[in-house]
């Protein structure tokens, strides 16, 4: 029965907003149900996840522009190819909150080349290789410090000298405030790449995929 | 296309249809046969020419829209309506540019497109030749899946797998980029059957132990309700939201997308909820304590704000896209599967009802006490609202109802009473204006002939995409378009009254076209409403009229859309009116 048939009517009714009941809870900003008294937002925290994908042109591409268009915060990605053939190792360090490292394994899992997925454990093997061009006025204390941080000399000449430190995130760090007195130059620095610790499985790949 | 379409596809029945092809084009071709695609939607041109040659002998039909966004969009209301992947054509350049929008739509509401794209030859490719996009890149963010074929080979193989990702899991549009060289290079043999990548791995059912949980939880609810999402429908599970539903006596609300998945004239029913939703479904999903949310992906024109949303329940939240659980709300208890499966394990679960008649109480208490009305003066002019529930009433409950985005949208989808699945296609995510007439074409050619489609317009809304009309005049199709013509773009200019103090920048149109003219310049029929005591006649002759017809309608330009929560607001607080904005 169509309301065209009714008689005149004055549009909406009812009670209006602050007439209504309420409900008693409340959920914060990333749709969690917290204490309404409390201010409960995650704090970011930084993490390694490691993707397995196939080797296929634009899979870089992919991944990047995902990150990018869904606001992920990625402070580092690497990539280079497996033991096997086709396949690929792309390790992203990134900084979220634990909604946001949900949201971009789940959303990095869905793209077609991705083959697995997974967030490795707090203290990963996990390695970046730095290289410095430094100023060569004091190549003795130069060469000390290299040797300190187990590096190489890569290049020496009158005016600079070019080294490589490999090790975790924070040697490297610690070995460029070491430089730091003889005045850098340059830096090309990698990103970290990540393997589980032990005899954990850093993807687990069936044999379709390998 | 072809002369003789019907000996083609008597000829493939019987299995002779030969299994080998020669080029990349006719693997193409035999790629979408395989798949059992009948309908294409598409714009010829340059680099997609090889293809639209292999399709002269086939047995599919194409409709040849004016614009490629039309062909899209066209393709996504086939989808919606068939429920199979509706597949639109473009050439290379603008061709697949001018798709974009109507892929963007699809990837918004899960809408299972195929689209394929005409490109340079390879050797080109990278050269910025002569209508040369980057087609993948460019909709790689806006389809579920895209290929790029750079093999005569697999490039049958290429499409067979677009077709099957479209369709499977959680729909969506695919592409596939077709270099010219590609499409005339010779191919060495046919695609099989259309097949899901190895890595592509969608949940079936969720793990029993979680719905057993689940379960327990909505089985002792006080104020339980059903959130029922676009994925019921895409997952064909409205008979078991149905009887389920009806079996525990749980009040449903549907989001846009889903409308029709459960009949609103049903007493559980509390129709649609969020920005311009019912104050009952409003108030219910405000003040619920478990919500069993399925297929949804908490849209914020949803939810309104997050901190308001629903803060009192436990959520249930049933999804195929594991990526959809928590992302804009917590789901308490996630249960990974297809809808209609996991519906099925919830029924088989449930421990016992839900003693919820109090509730139930409330929830039809909220419905005398926010009915959804509109002030109707006898004098003209006439009042949206009423337009469309003329219309209703003159159609029967299988009528497809397209439209475009805007006011004329809200109206449509408040006012009409929708019964059954698949009969409203709308874009919603995207939120296209000009979605409406192309839909309605696409519409047109899924539903069955004895169905009606009607088309609800905006005067901006169907500007956008007109040119349309010339399509559904040369293919003879019966649709009525209903532009509720208020001489502006309505909901820019309610926004404009409600959050710009009245500055009615770039929303008020001093003039638009005579629309009925124009459909009769086009060669569709054209009728005015100007006042109330033509309505009754006009709805009738437009109704039966066999073609296309375009319906303007003069409608009192100071109507608004109400009930509204303002962008990022409290369900519950919904506005009534605009003082209480």
């Amino acid at each position: 029965m169509s309301r065209n048939q009714d008689t005149r009517r004055d549009g909406l009714e009812g009670p209006p907003p602050e007439e209504r009941q309420r409900p008693v809870g409340r959920r914060n900003g990333q749709g969690i149900r917290v204490d309404p008294e409390v201010e409960a937002d995650h704090e970011p925290r930084r993490t390694t996840i490691s993707a397995y994908v196939a080797d296929e042109p634009g899979v870089l591409a992919s991944v990047s522009g995902l990150f990018h268009r869904r606001q992920f915060n990625i402070e580092s990605l690497t990539v280079g190819p497996t033991q096997n053939d086709g396949y690929s190792r792309i390790t992203l360090v990134v900084e979220e909150p634990d909604p946001g490292i949900d949201q971009a394994k789940k959303q990095l899992r869905k793209l077609l080349p991705v083959v697995h997925v997974r967030e490795l454990d707090a203290d990963p093997v996990a390695c970046e290789l730095v290289i410095l061009k430094i100023d060569g006025d004091e190549p003795d204390k130069v060469q000390a410090i290299t040797e300190m941080y187990n590096g190489e000399t890569l290049d020496a000449g009158p005016e600079t000298i070019t080294v490589q430190i490999t090790g975790d995130e924070g040697k490297i760090d610690d070995a460029l405030d070491a430089y730091a007195q003889f005045g850098i130059r340059e830096i090309a620095r990698t990103g970290q790449a990540a393997l589980a610790r032990g005899a954990t499985e850093t993807a687990r790949v069936d044999e379709t995929h390998t | 296309m072809s002369g003789e379409p019907k000996e083609a596809r008597a000829d493939a029945d019987t299995e002779t249809a030969p299994t080998e092809v020669e080029t990349g084009a006719d693997a193409v071709v035999r790629a979408l046969e395989n798949a059992g695609v009948e309908h294409l939607f598409g714009v010829q041109g340059g680099a997609i020419m090889p293809v639209y040659d292999a399709l002269y002998d086939g047995a599919m039909s194409h409709v040849t829209m004016a614009h490629e966004q039309g062909a899209a969009h066209a393709a996504d209301a086939y989808g919606v309506v068939s429920g199979e992947p509706g597949v639109c054509m473009a050439t290379s350049g603008p061709g697949a540019t001018n798709l974009v929008t109507g892929l963007a739509d699809a990837n918004m509401d899960s809408d299972p497109v195929v689209a394929l794209t005409g490109q340079v030859p390879t050797d080109f490719v990278g050269s910025d030749a002569f209508q040369e996009t980057d087609t993948v890149g460019v909709t790689g963010p806006i389809t579920k899946a895209n290929f790029f074929a750079d093999d005569a080979d697999a490039v049958g193989g290429d499409v067979g797998t677009a077709v099957a990702l479209a369709e499977a899991g959680r729909q969506g549009p695919t592409l596939v980029d077709l270099p010219k060289d590609v499409t005339n290079g010779a191919a060495a043999e046919a695609p099989g059957e259309p097949q899901t990548p190895s890595t592509y791995r969608p949940p079936e059912t969720a793990d029993p132990e979680a719905v057993a949980e689940a379960t327990d939880v909505l089985a002792a609810a006080d104020r339980p309700v059903i959130l029922a999402g676009g994925g019921v429908v895409k997952a064909e599970a409205c008979e078991e939201l149905r009887s389920f539903a009806t079996d525990h006596e749980i009040p449903v609300i549907t989001t846009m997308p889903a409308i029709g998945a459960f009949p609103e004239d049903h007493e559980l029913s509390l129709e649609w909820a969020g920005m311009h939703g019912t104050g009952y479904a409003n108030m219910a999903i405000t003040m619920t304590d478990c919500m069993l949310a399925v297929g949804t992906r908490f849209d914020d024109r949803l939810t309104g704000g997050v901190e308001t949303f629903a803060p009192d329940a436990e959520i249930i939240h049933v999804d195929i896209d594991p990526a959809e659980i928590s992302k804009n709300v917590e789901a308490d208890y996630p249960l990974l599967g297809d809808a209609a499966a996991v519906f099925e394990q919830i029924a088989a679960a449930m421990p016992r009802s839900p003693s919820a008649d109090a509730w139930r109480e409330q929830c039809r208490a909220w419905k005398e006490e926010y009915p959804m009305d509109y002030a109707a003066p006898e004098d003209d002019p006439v009042k949206p609202q009423y337009v469309v529930e003329a219309f209703d009433d003159a159609t029967p409950d299988d009528t497809v109802v397209t439209s475009g985005v805007g006011q004329h949208q809200m109206w449509a989808s408040q006012y009409w009473t929708f019964t059954e699945p698949r009969t409203w296609v709308s874009s919603h995510g995207l939120g296209t204006m000009g979605y409406g007439l192309p839909a309605a074409i696409g519409a047109r050619i899924a539903a069955d002939d004895d169905r009606s489609v009607v088309c609800f317009d905006g005067d901006g809304s169907f500007l956008m995409t007109c040119q349309e009309l010339s399509v559904a005049v040369r293919e003879d199709l019966d649709l009525t378009v209903v532009v509720l013509n208020n001489a502006a773009v309505g909901m820019v200019r309610q926004w404009q009254d409600a959050f710009f103090e009245e500055r009615h920048v770039a929303s008020e149109y001093p003039w638009v076209p005579e629309f009925d003219t124009l459909a009769e310049a086009f060669g569709a029929r054209g009728f005015r409403i100007e006042s109330y005591e033509e309505v009754e006649s006009v709805v009738a002759e437009a109704l039966a009229y066999d073609g296309p017809s375009v319906v303007d309608v003069h409608i009192d330009p100071e109507e608004n859309v109400y009930p509204m929560v303002p962008s990022g607001g409290d369900n519950g607080r919904f506005a009534l009116s605009e003082d209480q904005l």
